[in-house]
């Protein structure tokens, strides 16, 4: 493969941040409005260097990680009884999509009534985000195994769980992975979400501040570029441990 | 004759009705398989031919009548059955040999005993080079070789084939029905197919199966003739009166006869 193919992304990305700084300079956009990419990239390393980026990244990262996990398992769990039976899939399902149906900015509010301010309410909205589309994508694909791969495992003698785990997961599975990698997206916007509902730290909680009582812009993109980038970290460890699941099964 | 007292049968069907529903499919069908012999079944869609293949499997159960394999009611996911279906159904996610030797793990083998049997059974189908690739990088006929090894890998005293060659090119088909006696060794066969050519190949007898779940007619088969003189003999003026008879049988939509 030429170098070009993988260079394109980064060149037209470099080509847009020239624009940017281009476009500000010479229109004398003030600071507070539009930052140069040159000046939120300074802030960026600013930030990081005085230890504020790091103070509300890691409680951010937690709450991705215990609510992505925590919501991952039951939307999983919840999906393959689903998937299987078609009574618990009948009975539950319009709740399902009513549930997710309702909007997280929505629900946040209740949940920092019962869980309070602190870390708690944030990894229950993580939970919930990523619960739902977890949970519809293991159904489809659980329900929706190859009868023949069922046959065939039946007339080797297959029990339940042998044909749940030898034939149906591996069949569902980049189904279900389909789902975690919405799922590890929402789950940073949920931790962010549920940060700016109150709280004393995290990215979501950083964003406010530079907006509001900072006003400081510069930082604000800051954050953003922050938040971006741990989404696709979020993204690329469910796109990792897809690979690694592939190995698991062969 | 009871399957239940003859050690020597494979396969005993004995007045089995079967329907689906409102869906007669097959009415007190009779028909017995001796060990090691080779019975193809020969019938239009929608004769039964597959739920008889299922009966025998033990995947379903008879609404009426008994299926008995070597003595013992069919019963799914017994060592001494295999079986093959038109499409291969391999596991796009093992490697060949690891769905070869899936039947094995499904009955708690260990695995390396597991994956020298697949070899072995990949062998015998000439199919031993194919064991570490993907089936996804197969062509059609190697795929059923490989889904054909996997049926024999447990050694089993039944084979049962439901269409296994129907999706093949005409030419891989052909080798396939000449070869197959000698692939599938000494197990009884039960295969199902809607080709006369291939039925009087493969089988020692070849029934048909008319509309409404009876056999229509039996005819003898060229399996016991040596391999290379099987095609000459299905073209010769004998051959042909067997294909042309076996023809005459399937498009007649006549009441059943019972011959077997």
């Amino acid at each position: 493969m030429r170098n070009g193919g993988r260079l394109s992304p980064l060149l037209f990305g470099a080509a847009l941040l020239l624009v940017w700084e281009l476009a500000v300079r010479l229109s004398g956009a003030p600071v507070f409005l539009l930052p140069a990419p040159s000046v939120v990239a300074l802030r960026f390393a600013q930030a990081w260097s005085d230890g504020t980026m790091l103070r509300h990244l890691l409680p951010t990262v937690g709450e991705i990680l215990a609510g992505g996990l925590l919501g991952g398992a039951l939307g999983l769990a919840l999906g393959m009884l689903l998937g299987l039976s078609g009574a618990a899939r009948r009975i539950a399902s319009p709740y399902l999509v009513a549930a997710q149906s309702t909007p997280i900015l929505a629900l946040g509010p209740l949940l920092v009534l019962w869980f309070g301010p602190g870390a708690a309410a944030k990894v229950a909205i993580c939970t919930l985000i990523t619960l739902f589309p977890m949970a519809i994508a293991t159904l489809i694909a659980v329900r929706d195994t190859d009868r023949g791969l069922l046959e065939l495992s039946r007339a080797m003698g297959g029990t339940r769980w042998q044909t749940l785990v030898t034939f149906r997961l591996p069949a569902a599975r980049s189904g279900i992975f389909a789902g975690a990698r919405i799922a590890a997206t929402l789950a940073v916007v949920g931790a962010i979400v549920g940060e700016w509902l109150g709280g004393s730290a995290g990215l979501g909680v950083l964003v406010n501040l530079a907006r509001g009582s900072l006003f400081d812009t510069p930082l604000l993109f800051a954050a953003l570029i922050q938040i971006a980038l741990l989404g696709v970290a979020a993204y690329g460890s469910v796109v990792v441990a897809e690979r690694l699941s592939s190995r698991l099964i062969k | 004759m009871s399957g239940a007292s003859n050690s020597n049968t494979a396969l005993d069907i004995e007045h089995v009705a079967h329907a689906f529903g409102t869906r007669a499919v097959l009415s007190n069908i009779s028909l017995s398989i001796t060990r090691g012999e080779s019975v193809a079944l020969l019938g239009a869609n929608g004769t039964g031919k597959t739920t008889l293949v299922s009966l025998a499997a033990g995947l379903i159960r008879p609404d009426q009548g008994d299926v008995h394999v070597a003595g013992t009611p069919a019963q799914a996911g017994r060592p001494d059955v295999g079986i093959a279906f038109q499409d291969a159904r391999l596991m796009p996610w093992r490697s060949v040999a690891r769905n070869v030797s899936l039947p094995l793990e499904i009955a708690g083998e260990d695995r390396r005993a597991a994956h020298t049997a697949a070899i072995a059974a990949l062998a015998r189908m000439q199919a031993e080079h194919l064991a570490d690739r993907a089936p996804a990088d197969l062509s059609g006929g190697e795929r059923q070789r490989v889904a054909l090894a996997r049926a024999l890998v447990r050694n089993p005293a039944l084979v049962l084939l439901d269409e296994p060659f129907a999706a093949l090119d005409a030419l891989t088909r052909t080798r396939f029905d000449e070869q197959l006696p000698e692939l599938v060794g000494g197990a009884a066969i039960l295969f199902v197919t809607h080709d006369i050519g291939e039925a009087l190949l493969v089988a020692d007898r070849v029934l048909v199966l008319a509309p409404g779940g009876g056999i229509s007619l039996e005819v003898a088969g060229l399996r016991g003739t040596p391999q290379g003189e099987r095609r000459a003999v299905l073209m010769s003026p004998a051959g042909a009166t067997r294909q042309a008879q076996l023809y005459d049988a399937l498009r007649t939509v006549a009441p059943v006869a019972h011959h077997a």
